[in-house]
């Protein structure tokens, strides 16, 4: 399954630095994007176009994380020379990670 | 015009400054001493001060760019064109070039000695709070425009001057910057920039409403709309704005408070109604940013179609063609870039790798020159494919053109004096 079926995401851009929020449609799917999301994850799956950390932002009050991307954006949105200089497509990207069906896992009561 | 005519609203915020706007108004007002504000200034007072002297709401906006006083001039001409009378102040003081260019800064994000860049840099601009912004509302003025400032100080500072707030009320001033925050992107919240067929259905967009935000004296705030305006308020609209543009969501570094997000509350309180509260703050920094717009080169480039059987291996020898042809002409790039549109120019190739290629693809070619004649040769490589190139290739663009870039650097607070200014019409 892909992240798109239980979480929704918008990304942010700071200089060189993406940040990439990543929302549980329903809050019973949030521990399970903490226990597959990794910030490791993450990085790989962007590891064509990060060259530095990823560090991942756990907010529980709305079920969400949070991941920043150093060194994402060639250099700064001002001057990369990528078509989506800000790198608002990135969202939908982290959207095409696979993870464990939530309906195979325990769910609480 | 719906939000201003049907709001109901106390203040009207327009927040207006991109990162490098500045920059490129600093260099218009060099040419003019008269321009360097927001060029849609003009239209969007002529149509809102009207309504905002019928319906007695105040504005508050950055749309003064590099040169506040001049737009709060031409805003009091404007008002007295239209017979409306009105007080209109300018916020100065974020403009610290002189002073950055003194002092020995380096770059947050690379370190750099600002020095190196001396003789390019265009503009230094500190992001002010809300203190000269309270100021100005002060003066009783109507109309309160600014060059930098922290986005949601624009909204903080009514919040501030209507409910008494302290300057070192961290808390208060924590959720304040959460109402700023939420609202300053306005469409943001209200289901632009959030729909997702299947998924994530936002109706009527084409009519997107704008956020009206409630704010009680404890900062609790209510993000609504215009009822029957397009779009729509939901915590899930709320949730993606709140983490727009966040790093670490317990310290979000503001001119004016450490503001912390991560237990912000945020309930659905009817239909578009959202109930935001529970942002909290820690005393303010010593250092104010200041975003620093310079001269970056030249970028160049061209892009080419190729579409039907066959596409993709066409447009892959298009680059290679203009790849050599760059080489052997002698194009400096310093930095370069062979996309296909269609494959691999948003995230890399490794997703499109499982794919089958689609119809259509768009060859981008771009770089990075010392000069516009070297960029502009990017472009005519690529142009150059409609007849030295591979069959079928159809649809060139390009274009060349000099890059304001822009990067930050952290001043004492002290360095930034900032002043109140009132024009009347």
């Amino acid at each position: 399954m892909k992240l798109r079926e239980i979480a929704h995401s918008r990304t942010g851009d700071k200089g060189d630095t993406s940040n990439i929020s990543l929302i549980a449609y329903d809050a019973q799917h949030y521990p399970l994007l903490v226990r597959q999301v990794t910030a490791e994850r993450v990085k790989a799956h962007f590891s064509e176009l990060v060259r530095g950390d990823v560090t991942r932002y756990e907010l529980p009050a709305i079920g969400a994380l949070n991941f920043v991307l150093q060194r994402a954006l060639g250099g700064g949105v001002t001057r990369s020379l990528a078509l989506d200089a800000h790198g608002k497509s990135l969202s939908s990207a982290l959207l095409d990670l696979e993870v464990a069906d939530p309906d195979s896992s325990p769910r609480p009561r | 015009m719906e939000l201003a005519e049907r709001g109901g609203l106390d203040y009207l915020v327009f927040e207006c400054l991109a990162e490098r706007t500045i920059a490129l108004a600093q260099q218009a007002k060099r040419r003019d001493p008269e321009s360097g504000f927001d060029p849609f200034l003009e239209a969007r007072m002529r149509a809102v001060l009207p309504l905002a002297a019928r319906h007695r709401f105040r504005i508050i906006s950055n749309m003064g760019a590099a040169n506040a006083l001049g737009a709060a001039r031409r805003t009091a001409a404007i008002a007295a064109d239209l017979g409306v009378h009105l007080k209109v102040a300018a916020v100065c003081g974020d403009d610290v070039l002189d002073e950055v260019l003194a002092g020995d800064y380096r770059f947050e994000e690379t370190q750099m000695p600002v020095r190196e860049l001396a003789d390019r840099i265009i503009s230094a601009n500190a992001y002010l709070g809300v203190e000269a912004i309270c100021a100005a509302l002060r003066t009783g003025a109507d109309v309160v425009l600014t060059g930098r400032a922290a986005d949601p100080a624009l909204f903080m500072a009514p919040l501030v001057h209507e409910f008494d707030w302290a300057l070192d009320d961290w808390q208060r001033l924590g959720q304040g910057t959460v109402v700023g925050h939420l609202l300053e992107c306005a469409g943001q919240i209200t289901g632009g920039y959030f729909a997702d067929p299947g998924y994530k259905e936002v109706p009527d967009l084409a009519r997107l409403g704008f956020p009206i935000g409630v704010v009680d004296a404890d900062g609790g705030l209510v993000v609504t709309k215009v009822p029957g305006s397009g779009g729509r308020v939901t915590a899930a609209t709320c949730k993606e704005q709140l983490l727009y543009e966040i790093h670490d969501p317990r310290r979000y570094y503001q001119p004016d408070v450490v503001a912390d997000f991560s237990e912000v509350r945020i309930e659905e309180a009817g239909a578009d109604r959202v109930r935001v509260t529970g942002g909290r703050g820690a005393p303010r920094t010593g250092t104010l940013k200041v975003s620093v717009g310079y001269a970056d080169g030249y970028v160049g480039e061209g892009q080419i179609s190729y579409g039907g059987p066959g596409a993709v291996e066409r447009a892959r020898l298009a680059i290679d063609i203009v790849r050599e042809r760059l080489e052997l002409t002698g194009v400096r790039m310093s930095e370069a870039r062979f996309d296909l549109i269609g494959l691999d120019s948003l995230h890399g190739s490794r997703p499109s790798r499982q794919a089958a290629d689609p119809y259509e693809v768009r060859v981008r070619v771009t770089g990075r020159t010392d000069s516009l004649a070297e960029a502009a040769r990017i472009g005519n490589e690529v142009e150059t494919l409609y007849t030295n190139g591979p069959a079928g290739g159809g649809g060139v663009s390009r274009h060349a053109r000099d890059i304001v870039a822009v990067q930050s650097v952290l001043v004492p607070r002290d360095l930034v004096r900032t002043s109140v200014s009132t024009v009347e019409a």
